[in-house]
């Protein structure tokens, strides 16, 4: 770490990780409540638990797409953010944000669609973090040099940005409002977050392998390349049964069988590069999740993504668990992962004690990663029964879900085994373990 | 990767290429603004408000609505349809609004429905919109009517 500046990105971290703690909380309240129903008290139904989970992730994944930018920029640029006052301001707006619907949630108070029920006036002070955001970064890009990761990053960011601007067009035609309620939805996560996550990528790998950066420059606009060629007219797989026309089936099973395209070259590149690369960085954990992150996005996007996404199957498999499955490794592997790789990278230098005992993260880097693959595992024999009783011999959902009672018990389970996964994770992170073992103070410094 | 592409190459495919691809999107997505537009036709204000109710509430956050919500509770696309309103409008809307303010159950080992301190008529106003929805051409999906 070199600039003063990249201090402003440990704010953000911490936030992530105390929001990621919240979203796996009110994750397995919401398993309890598959299996046992009547479990909760009554101000927290499934509805508001869902909200909390879904809001919680979505927003820890930002700020810890916030926090990485915060800490990326600056190298790249070889310059000082342009204000780290505004980026700690914004911070807390942002959190302060997310507290204020969390407790808002709890009373009642949500509006909108799903994963966007935040009153009106959160999703305008999310407009406002937005911008305080962007033109802070855009400042230091402008006055900084200009590499090829930051600036695919900015764009991606400026997309995010763009796209949520969807979420205030509220129709009253139901066909409108689904088309564009996946403006935000799949633009982001299929589109310009993962232009976001392949900038990050590209940067955990030139410092991790010390791999030239023209090489990964390249990668870089061949993946996202990929990315947008497949998911911009991908967006057609949601547009098959929402009452639009029916050529979409076609658009939307091409493109999307396709978006499966960019992943896999995200893993070839990454160990590629490991392998071509020279460095032996000491930062032995950040590697293995981002090789992982690579690893598990190619399996929970791309491999779960086109298992249900050919309009055929999708007619039946559409609506069930199937879809829950593929929703939990595809954030996990894609985003979530991103976000712990670049974390396990960042921290130690932000908290001035790398290199650090790592035992404790690797561990952590296999019982969550078990854990989840573990849940999408049950997620997807529940949709696949679910599928066939449902779509096929015609049973109503509600005999369905009393055949399903054995899959939930099993995915509260491994509920149970990924928040353990994360609980040492923050361990790994926070706590102050130094070069204790002989292993990580043996190892040469990396070169940067 | 092949030393034939070079950085540049990739990029300008890159920026040509994602400016191809959105303007085709944005055309279709154009054509079908124009075919929901008739096709997803709000019937009355009455169906207008009662979506602002299903938004308010957040019942997408347990239902889904031509698949697309939670699966905690079922499809409510065609739930109009399941109740008999094509055939008995009066008896099917009155079932669907004793259904809702009958929750929630208690029943042990049930799915619960949260009780929702609606008025008579922000009722009938959920219930024209349920009635909207199980009118829009959904490429006859669901599959099964048994939502």
């Amino acid at each position: 770490m070199k600039y003063e500046s990249q201090k402003v990105a440990k704010l953000y971290f911490i936030g992530a990780m105390t929001l990621f703690a919240l979203q796996i909380v009110f994750g397995l309240l919401g398993a309890v409540l598959y299996v046992n129903p009547t479990g909760l008290p009554d101000f927290l139904p499934f509805s508001v638990v869902r909200m909390i989970h879904t809001n919680a992730l979505v927003v820890w994944l930002l700020m810890g797409f916030f926090g990485a930018t915060y800490f990326l920029l600056p190298e790249e640029t070889e310059s000082e953010l342009y204000s780290p006052f505004l980026a700690k301001l914004q911070f807390w707006l942002f959190f302060g944000a997310a507290g204020a619907a969390v407790v808002g949630y709890l009373f009642g108070y949500y509006d909108g669609r799903s994963y966007l029920e935040q009153p009106l006036i959160i999703k305008l002070g999310i407009v406002v973090v937005a911008l305080m955001f962007l033109f802070n970064c855009s400042m230091t890009l402008l006055r900084g040099r200009k590499t090829v990761i930051s600036n695919i990053l900015l764009l991606g960011l400026w997309g995010v940005a763009l796209f949520f601007l969807f979420s205030f067009y509220l129709p009253a035609n139901v066909i409108l409002d689904k088309m564009f309620w996946w403006w935000v939805v799949h633009l982001w996560v299929e589109g310009v977050w993962e232009v976001v996550m392949a900038s990050i990528l590209a940067f955990l790998v030139i410092k991790l392998t010390g791999v030239d950066r023209e090489i990964v420059e390249k990668w870089l606009y061949v993946i996202i390349g990929l990315a947008l060629f497949t998911g911009i007219l991908g967006t057609g797989h949601h547009y098959y049964w929402i009452g639009t026309p029916g050529y979409w089936q076609w658009i939307g099973s091409v493109f999307s069988a396709l978006e499966v395209a960019p992943f896999f070259a995200m893993v070839i590149f990454c160990f590629m590069m490991v392998w071509r690369g020279g460095r032996d960085h000491p930062n032995k954990a950040a590697l293995l999740w981002t090789l992982g992150c690579a690893v598990t996005a190619f399996f929970g996007a791309g491999v779960w993504g086109f298992l249900h996404t050919l309009a055929p199957i999708n007619y039946y498999s559409h609506g069930t668990q199937v879809t829950a499955a593929h929703g939990h490794l595809a954030f996990y592997g894609a985003y979530a992962m991103i976000n712990l790789a670049m974390i396990t990278y960042a921290m130690p230098q932000l908290f001035n004690r790398a290199p650090y005992n790592q035992l404790l993260n690797m561990w952590s880097f296999w019982i969550t990663t078990s854990g989840v693959a573990f849940m999408t595992f049950t997620l997807t024999f529940a949709g696949i029964v679910q599928t066939h009783l449902q779509g096929m011999l015609g049973m109503s959902y509600m005999e369905v879900q009393d055949q399903l009672g054995l899959f939930y018990w099993m995915r509260l389970g491994a509920g149970g085994v990924t928040a353990a996964g994360v609980v040492l994770f923050i361990l790994s992170i926070l706590l102050p373990m130094g070069a204790s073992t002989a292993s990580s103070s043996a190892r040469p410094r990396p070169a940067e | 990767m092949s030393e034939r592409l070079t950085k540049s190459a990739a990029r300008n495919i890159f920026f040509g290429g994602t400016i191809f691809f959105f303007v085709i999107f944005v055309a279709l997505v154009a054509q079908s603004v124009n075919y929901a537009i008739v096709n997803g036709a709000v019937p009355s204000e009455s169906a207008a408000h009662g979506k602002r109710i299903w938004e308010r509430h957040a019942c997408f956050d347990c239902h889904t609505l031509f698949g697309e919500g939670a699966r905690f509770a079922p499809e409510l696309g065609q739930v109009w349809l399941r109740y008999g309103g094509a055939d008995d409008p009066d008896g099917a809307r009155d079932r669907l609004k004793d259904w809702i303010k009958a929750q929630p159950s208690r029943v042990e080992g049930r799915h619960q429905m949260p009780h929702f301190d609606l008025s008579d008529k922000d009722l009938d106003d959920l219930v024209d919109f349920l009635r909207y929805t199980s009118g829009i051409n959904t490429q006859n999906w669901p599959p099964k009517a048994k939502g």
